[in-house]
């Protein structure tokens, strides 16, 4: 195996049995992102390489000494939205064009606490608006298995840095699918936290009731790894749970069968190809000795409204502080998508309106709660797929933005209800990647690791690696 | 309109009052800020930086519901913040936290002379910025400084109960004394920990309002309010209906001004603060915030009359600050136990006769005791009294030149009391003799 291809748990195993060094992993990430990236658009920022080469030796050293933290010396990507000090973050955005923040987030000090050397960030559909990866002000990102296709978005960065071997692992925002979306659509493992799992301090706020922070990697060992990291209470994030944080790499070995729900309204409307995949790995689950149950979760089909019109309020009001008094440029620079948004929350939560909107999403989103968690007394997962349609061509629902929103119709779902979920690689339609995505009980992280990670000792789909172009 | 109709003043007011917490309500920053260089007392969170998030400072919301529960409101078992969206540049985030339609404490009231006002709400929020409009360089230019953004801002409200300049005046008097009991907040209107406003008409049913601002002492309420009835009357004896505007008032020329008319209700697009979860309190809990509520001055003072038979107009200055009402309590009882009045006592304190600083109860009573004891023996000054004894009781003086010899003793009596017992009894009986030319007894 070729360096660059390592995962996470492969390359903590080489470099504590010093096969391979930290200086060698950076510098053969950093001559790929070179060599593959003005053509991806992965990156928005790359660091300067000394100081890369720098912090890497001095793991090395430390190392060398008996320091053996979980993450020492390993490159990592973080996606642009992502607060880190003296680092330029742009949201993807020109109205943070030139914004160096003054504090890490928290997540970011978590991860260089265990000791990730952070390479760049990572492009995305500016605020974390969009599934595709086109809404950027940066480039859009190509995904790596087909250059004329897109990532999914908005962690589109990441999912293209990762699936592409420019780095070992990406962190990514999920509000809606972000994560999971781009990890689906590029043969990685995309996690969603459960809501408050892992502190919000410091990434800069699309949806403050459904941002989930998470990552991509490619296999589940390195998604648990690094969840081991970055969760925890934060009291800097009043919602930030104090639930206690397990060592989720330490817990995968298998306990057991599980009931498997699989909502019928997750397949209406579906292209077959697609059905079938799914399907494929769902029965991959059920020869492992998995119960498949089939549920019925019928307000999913609100579940799109409820969150366009509650996310688009908080998103309006979010983006307020962008002023471009006391930093960035004026609010001029926003672009169309932020604007819709912006104009579609200003309008929910506007007198007269209130009633009709905002109230009334927040009201169906307490009713969907409900309905997954009577779900929950009888299954113990949930399965479907991530994305309605596999990965599509740059342009192609751009000209559409209601067809692009429905992108997300299965992934909002979690994000409203505040559960964990992943996408985890099943194959491939036409050649390209599609994921499987897995829904758990709050907290219940561990259980979507474990039948993930059987997913992919069964379907092994980590093996198929894109064709690069230069 | 008819001319001889008789208006109903009505006035609601409103009151900011901001908290002396240690740090400010969403950050650990100092909430200080007065006289702090500008902009030195910040972090992301009272920046509106991105990706700062708020969390509540709780000793600032116990210190809400004190103020509830001081002013007779229910503290809520249920509570929660709100985003105030208006864009302004002292006002980094483009919403300011408040509460909207689940305020820490309603329905409460404060007595006043002229009748009880409802108090509608408390609530609690984040001050703004500060702007200053300055030249530099020959520029002009406005400054922001964010040493205040942030600082815990409680906002009290009452109904439209107040119907005179007097009586809005009271009031505020009355809330300053009492949050000032609850040591929460210095209440200083120059310093802006106080602010008022007034909501002023001659009738709800009038369909008007006008906001009064720039309050900024109890004496601008009184008199902006008596100014803004005036003009009204005038306006709408004259068949016209006053216009819903702001105006403020300006000391200089002794009236209101128009500052800017509200034509619309301002659409601030309330919704719940998703980065705070609901507050949810115990009923354990409440009742632990109404065991912490200290006496509250209207308690103290009508104790100090009935218990200590302290005359009113001593008692109402020693009730005014809960320092020195604690002080007084204290030495009332220690000066019991040695035989002195307590109005004695408080009279001493008021007139400030003896330095209550840095001395205990005991030792004060001590002093007094001490100069009790050392007996005036200076002659001008038992003349001084003995003269004022002679005057006060003519009669005595009389019934002694009479022969009735033990009428001296009611002058001896009348002396003492003026010296509060401290003339020296040998030497006043023998001045006394000599001056009134009898004979010894």
């Amino acid at each position: 195996m070729k360096l660059h291809e390592v995962s996470l748990q492969e390359a903590i195993t080489l470099l504590r049995s010093k096969r391979a060094s930290s200086v060698e992993l950076v510098n053969v990430f950093l001559e790929r992102i070179k060599k593959y990236n003005p053509k991806l658009h992965a990156f928005i920022t790359v660091r300067d390489e000394q100081e890369i080469i720098a912090e890497a030796t001095k793991a090395d050293q430390e190392r060398a000494k008996g320091s053996d933290r979980l993450l020492l010396g390993i490159p990592i990507v973080l996606k642009d939205n992502f607060l880190t000090q003296g680092l330029r973050t742009t949201a993807a955005s020109k109205v943070l064009d030139d914004y160096i923040p003054q504090y890490d987030a928290t997540a970011v000090s978590r991860l260089k606490n265990a000791g990730a050397i952070i390479l760049g960030k990572t492009n995305l559909d500016a605020w974390g608006h969009g599934s595709s990866g086109e809404h950027t002000e940066y480039g859009i990102t190509r995904n790596p298995y087909d250059y004329e296709r897109v990532t999914g978005g908005s962690s589109s960065g990441s999912g293209a840095a990762v699936a592409s071997d420019l780095c070992i692992a990406a962190t990514g925002t999920d509000t809606g699918g972000s994560n999971r979306q781009p990890a689906s659509y590029c043969n990685l493992v995309g996690l969603k936290p459960t809501y408050g799992r892992v502190s919000r301090y410091g990434i800069i706020a699309m949806a403050s009731t459904t941002d989930s922070i998470g990552h991509l990697t490619k296999r589940v060992w390195d998604s648990a790894a690094i969840l081991s990291v970055t969760a925890g209470n934060d009291p800097l994030d009043a919602t930030s749970s104090t639930e206690p944080v397990q060592q989720y790499h330490e817990r995968l070995a298998d306990k057991g069968r599980v009931k498997i729900g699989i909502p019928k309204e997750f397949f209406e409307g579906l292209e077959t190809k697609l059905v079938t995949k799914v399907l494929q790995a769902l029965d991959v689950l059920k020869a492992r000795g998995h119960r498949l149950i089939e549920i019925s979760l019928p307000n999913v089909k609100y579940a799109y409204a409820i969150y366009c019109v509650t996310v688009s309020s908080e998103v309006s009001s979010n983006l307020a502080r962008f002023d471009g008094i006391r930093y960035g440029f004026p609010r001029q620079r926003f672009q169309d998508e932020a604007k819709r948004r912006i104009m579609i929350g200003t309008h929910s939560l506007s007198a007269g309106y209130a009633d009709q909107y905002y109230k009334r999403a927040i009201a169906g989103r307490t009713l969907l709660i409900r309905e997954f968690e009577e779900a929950f007394q009888k299954v113990d997962l949930i399965a479907g797929p991530v994305f309605p349609f596999p990965p599509f061509k740059h342009g192609e629902r751009e000209k559409d933005p209601l067809k692009m929103y429905l992108s997300d119709v299965l992934t909002v779902p979690a994000n409203l209800t505040g559960h964990p979920a992943i996408s985890v690689p099943i194959g491939f339609v036409d050649n390209l990647p599609n994921g499987l995505q897995l829904i758990a009980p709050h907290f219940s992280e561990t259980r979507l690791f474990r039948v993930s990670l059987e997913v992919e000792q069964e379907l092994r789909m980590y093996e198929r690696k894109p064709r690069l172009k230069q | 309109m008819k001319k001889d109709k008789t208006y109903k003043p009505t006035i609601g007011i409103e009151v900011h009052v901001e908290l002396k917490t240690k740090s400010k309500m969403f950050c650990g920053c100092p909430a200080d800020h007065f006289g702090a260089s500008a902009n030195t007392n910040t972090c992301p969170v009272c920046l509106g930086l991105p990706g700062a998030l708020p969390v509540p400072n709780v000793k600032a919301i116990r210190w809400t519901q004190l103020i509830g529960l001081a002013l007779h409101c229910k503290a809520e078992r249920e509570s929660k913040f709100d985003r105030k969206h208006y864009f302004y540049p002292d006002l980094p985030k483009g919403y300011q936290i408040s509460q909207y339609d689940e305020p820490l404490c309603t329905d409460g009231y404060l007595e006043t002379t002229e009748g009880k006002v409802r108090i509608t709400r408390v609530h609690l929020e984040e001050d703004t910025g500060k702007l200053l409009h300055t030249t530099l360089e020959g520029e002009d230019v406005t400054l922001v400084d964010f040493n205040r953004s942030g600082v815990p801002l409680v906002e009290i409200v009452t109904e439209s109960d107040v119907k005179t300049g007097t009586q809005a005046k009271e009031f505020c008097e009355r809330l300053q004394r009492i949050v000032r009991y609850l040591a929460v907040s210095d209440c200083d209107m120059e310093k802006g920990s106080m602010r008022l406003e007034a909501n002023i008409s001659l009738g709800l049913d009038l369909g008007y309002k006008v906001e009064v601002k720039n309050l900024n002492s109890f004496n601008f309420v009184g008199r902006a309010i008596d100014y803004e009835l005036q003009r009204q009357e005038k306006l709408l004896a004259a068949g016209k209906l006053p216009r819903q505007e702001t105006r403020g008032w300006s000391e200089k020329q002794q009236k209101t001004e128009t500052q800017r008319y509200k034509e619309t209700a301002a659409d601030y697009r309330y919704f719940p603060e998703p980065d705070i979860p609901p507050m949810r309190f115990t009923s354990e809990e409440l009742a632990g915030r109404r065991a912490e509520l200290p006496e509250l001055p209207d308690m103290l003072e009508s104790r100090f009359l009935k218990d200590f038979k302290v005359e009113p107009k001593y008692a109402q200055v020693l009730v005014s600050d809960s320092r020195l009402a604690e002080v007084a309590e204290a030495v009332f009882m220690e000066g019991k136990k040695h035989g002195f009045a307590p109005n004695a006592l408080a009279i001493i304190i008021v007139n400030k006769k003896i330095n209550l600083k840095n001395r205990t109860p005991k030792s004060l009573i001590e002093i007094l005791k001490k100069q009790k004891s050392e007996k005036v023996q200076d002659k001008a000054m038992l003349n001084r009294w003995i003269t004022e004894a002679i005057s006060s009781l003519p009669q005595a003086v009389v019934d002694y030149q009479k022969g009735k010899t033990q009428a001296i003793e009611v002058l001896i009596g009348k002396v003492m009391q003026l010296s509060s017992g401290r003339a020296d009894a040998i030497l006043l009986k023998a001045i006394l003799h000599k001056r009134l030319g009898g004979k010894r007894a």
